[in-house]
């Protein structure tokens, strides 16, 4: 084999603590190498061209570069090595950097270590074998896992692409939170009327399936194939028939369900339709406050139903659904701001959340779109805003900027005057925050056009006086305390990862941090994949995000998922684990550990038990190579005496001994 | 009002600080809710708040003789309300202790009150309020200040005329030994 070493010194990232002339000549020592030589870019476009000008010109078989992690850069060199005709796998990286210049400050140690580095990439090298990856077909169906704004723009722009789209929403509509907002900012544009034509457009796309009241139960599969079960729960409402008439919610007797809809002000009936844009518009019983599903006596809705389409006897369904990529839109719930003590922890019916407030705002909230207030129905007069409730508070382990909490304050700020031209807001704040475009611009506005008196500091108390609150903060600015005597009080609760986020991330296999937002591939570069090949986010499962950031990363998820099923066939890695059929004793211990279902059992000619590798499905973790007790699976360009040559170079040993 | 000069932060005292009341007070992003609970603001020259950025900005001087250090109640809901975590009570009570020690005496009455009634207890083992109302009333001169709270708390048997004796008197007694020994 004739080996070519490459020693990079990414400017002074390396061989600022690194002498990497001195790697570069050491190498050239090492067994095989018949060409080593030190670059100062090596991923830079001449460097590139250095490695295939030195594979012609020395007719090498096999490249060592010695640089960053391979992480970045090695599909890079795999490329260039490929482009001078050697096989992609015939090419082996030594991190230098991460490892070594970037961690260490002597250099005569930093060098050493370069260099055993070096060594190992090459024992390792003199013991690749070319491979060539499998190709295997696409579904070009994407599944899009929640129904806000950002699964909405995804699942649009899919299927606009050309590419089918199932929907799954976990509640009955979809729409997610910007469906219950009043007002945008800081347009103050209406966001049911800018949503709405969103939302027909799902529900009339030809290429779009939609499931809700429905959740991912189970998924399998690799990209491009995933299987993936839902879980439709029962609505015992026939839906194929239901119009979406509402009679039912008008005669249903059982008027004390919760209205999760409008954030829980007020209370509905057991069968409903969440709001008049709703899709699918279609009537839900909710059982544990239908009277005929706990006592079995009622079956009002069932009578006045025009079209028979109550059963209540309808029983959870689960559907089955092949995709060869999926979206996940999940978004966010709110701070259970109850954990506070100094805002009175529920004991005071007119302390609300911001959620709750846009429901009074909204025309088609509990009020009809007239502020007042829960206690006696008065419209406020003094109404107080306070930021950060749950959000940049380490206190309640929410360290975290909720985002866009500044901004849809200073919105209602506006929106309360509009309303109730007579009323003052106050804003308790730490800072605002508004980097979005025209952004800052408006919270000025909120100040000086609208008079919403900004108190920079936190309230630490709220105590009842007489029908008002007293609301007693700091003003840090004045260096003083204050007090205001309100009449409603608004918190603008921070944002945390909706509830079941963790569990859905387990079935998905993406990892969520540890407030339990999912983590995305790459903070800049790969904003939207994750790493599991196939899976994108969107939106807020993903931190807290505005709407036009959300419908961003719709489209950009849409993008991936697009461009990805837009080629016919998939090349699988060939990394990946491999039978020797003559060792195998059929033993089926693998089968067993495979976390992918990747290995099943055949027989061979002779009718004995083997297991098969599908090489499409093996994920190349390796798991079945450390249980085989024959040696006999082995994970291609990682098996045992290629790592155990590794080893063996920074090691020197003592018996040779070969286990493939 | 003062230019402070930020370049000659006083950083030992900051550190000090840190170190004597184990808070991170770099954490400390003023907004606020320290101030806003506080009882005794009203009373206060420097608001809590502004204690703690004065620490941040090194200012010695300024925190060692606000009158707000003598006046702070101990009551902790500067404390209970960090969202960071911060013992501010605790930051409150290193920097009285400082003051005290750099000779900084900002409320004279509230140090001979508190002299006074250590001094009770190191005698007694307990507070003996009849004397310690009258060390404290003749080293402040303020004879009149308290006078009106006399008959009431004696008809109501909470003044005893003279000190009770506790088990253990010694023991009290060597923990002050112990303290200006600075063990």
């Amino acid at each position: 084999m004739r080996i070519g070493v490459f020693i990079c010194h990414c400017g002074s990232n390396i061989a600022g603590t690194v002498d990497c002339e001195s790697v570069a000549e050491l190498a050239s020592g090492f067994p095989e190498v018949v060409y080593s030589t030190d670059s100062m870019y090596t991923c830079s476009e001449p460097g590139q061209e250095g490695i295939i000008t030195a594979i012609h010109e020395q007719k090498l078989d096999g490249v060592v570069v010695a640089s960053c992690t391979p992480r970045m850069h090695e599909p890079t060199f795999r490329r260039a090595v490929e482009r001078a005709g050697l096989n992609r796998y015939m090419f082996e990286m030594a991190n230098i950097r991460e490892h070594v210049s970037w961690i260490g400050k002597d250099k005569e140690h930093n060098t050493n270590k370069a260099a055993d580095l070096v060594l190992m990439a090459v024992e390792k090298l003199r013991r690749n074998r070319p491979l060539v990856p499998k190709s295997f077909e696409t579904i070009k169906r994407v599944l899009v896992i929640g129904g806000g704004v950002a699964g909405i723009q995804a699942a649009l722009d899919c299927a606009d692409g050309g590419l089918d789209v199932v929907m799954v929403e976990r509640d009955q509509s979809i729409g997610g939170k910007m469906a219950k907002l009043d007002k945008t900012f800081p347009t103050i544009d209406c966001s049911s009327c800018v949503l709405g034509p969103k939302m027909v457009d799902i529900a009339q796309h030809e290429k779009i399936t939609l499931h809700t009241c429905a959740e991912i139960e189970a998924v399998s599969g690799y990209v491009g194939n995933f299987s993936v079960t839902i879980r439709r729960r029962a609505t015992y409402v026939d839906w194929t028939k239901c119009t979406g008439c509402g009679v039912c919610t008008e005669k249903c007797p059982s008027k004390r369900s919760p209205d999760v809809f409008n954030e829980f002000m007020g209370t509905t009936t057991a069968i409903n339709i969440p709001f008049p844009q709703a899709i699918p518009k279609k009537a839900a019983i909710n059982p544990a406050t239908c009277t005929m599903i706990q006592k079995g006596k009622c079956g009002v809705c069932a009578k006045v139903c025009p079209v028979g389409c109550i059963d209540y006897e309808q029983q959870d369904e689960l559907i089955n659904v092949d995709v060869g990529a999926i979206v996940v839109a999940t978004g966010y719930d709110l701070f259970d701001w109850h954990k506070y003590p100094q805002y009175g922890e529920g004991r005071y019916p007119d302390v609300i959340t911001s959620l709750q407030y846009e429901r009074l705002l909204s025309a088609s909230g509990p009020t009809g779109g007239h502020i007042k207030r829960p206690s006696d129905g008065k419209e406020p007069k003094n109404v107080v805003f306070i930021q950060c409730v749950g959000s940049r508070d380490r206190s309640v382990d929410r360290p975290y900027c909720s985002g866009f909490c500044c901004m849809y304050t200073a919105k209602q700020a506006i929106l309360t005057k509009d309303h109730i031209p007579d009323s003052q807001s106050y804003v308790f704040y730490m800072d605002i925050r508004a980097p979005g475009k025209g952004y800052d611009e408006f919270t000025r506005r909120a100040m000086e056009e609208y008079g919403a008196q900004y108190v920079r500091g936190r309230v630490a108390m709220i105590y009842p006086h007489g029908e008002q609150l007293m609301v007693r903060g700091a003003d840090t600015l004045a260096g003083t305390q204050v007090e205001v005597p309100a009449d409603l009080v608004v918190l603008a609760t921070g944002v945390e990862a909706a509830q079941g986020a963790v569990k859905l991330g387990e079935t998905l296999r993406v990892v969520p941090d540890q407030y339990g937002f999912f983590v995305e591939s790459h903070p800049k570069l790969k904003p939207v994949e994750t790493n599991t090949a196939g899976v994108y986010l969107a939106g807020a499962c993903q931190g807290p995000k505005d709407i036009p950031t959300s419908v961003g990363q719709g489209s950009a998820a849409a993008a991936k998922a697009l461009g990805l099923l837009s080629k016919e066939r998939l090349e699988s890695d060939p990394a990946v684990s491999k039978v020797n059929l003559s060792r195998c004793v059929g033993c089926q211990k693998c089968i067993g550990t495979c976390p992918f279902g990747a290995i099943k059992a055949i027989t061979d000619r002779q009718g004995k038990l083997k297991a098969e590798v599908i090489e499409t499905v093996c994920q190349g973790c390796g798991i079945c190579t450390v249980t085989c007790p024959q040696g006999a699976i082995q994970l291609e360009h990682f098996t045992d005496n290629q790592i155990l040559a590794e080893v063996n170079a920074l090691c020197p040993p003592k018996m040779n001994a070969s286990f493939e | 009002m003062n230019i402070i000069d930020l370049t000659a932060a006083d950083c030992d005292f900051q550190a000090e600080v840190a170190s004597r009341s184990g808070q991170d007070l770099k954490t400390c992003y003023q907004c606020g809710n320290c101030t806003a609970g506080c009882p005794y603001t009203f009373a206060y020259d420097v608001p809590v708040s502004q204690i703690m950025r004065l620490i941040q900005a090194g200012q010695r001087e300024t925190v060692l003789n606000s009158k707000s250090l003598w006046l702070c109640a101990s009551c902790q809901s500067c404390t209970t309300r960090c969202p960071n975590s911060i013992d501010v009570a605790k930051v409150m009570d290193v920097c009285r202790h400082m003051a005290r020690e750099n000779g900084c005496v900002s409320e004279r009455t509230s140090k001979l009150f508190t002299d006074a009634f250590l001094q009770s207890v190191e005698k007694h083992g307990r507070a003996f309020e009849l004397g310690l109302m009258a060390t404290y009333t003749m080293k402040s001169g303020r004879f009149f200040d308290n006078i009106a709270l006399g008959p009431p708390a004696l008809l109501h048997n909470k003044l005893s005329l003279k000190p009770h004796s506790i088990q253990g008197k010694e023991q009290v007694a060597r923990i002050f030994e112990r303290f200006r020994k600075g063990e």
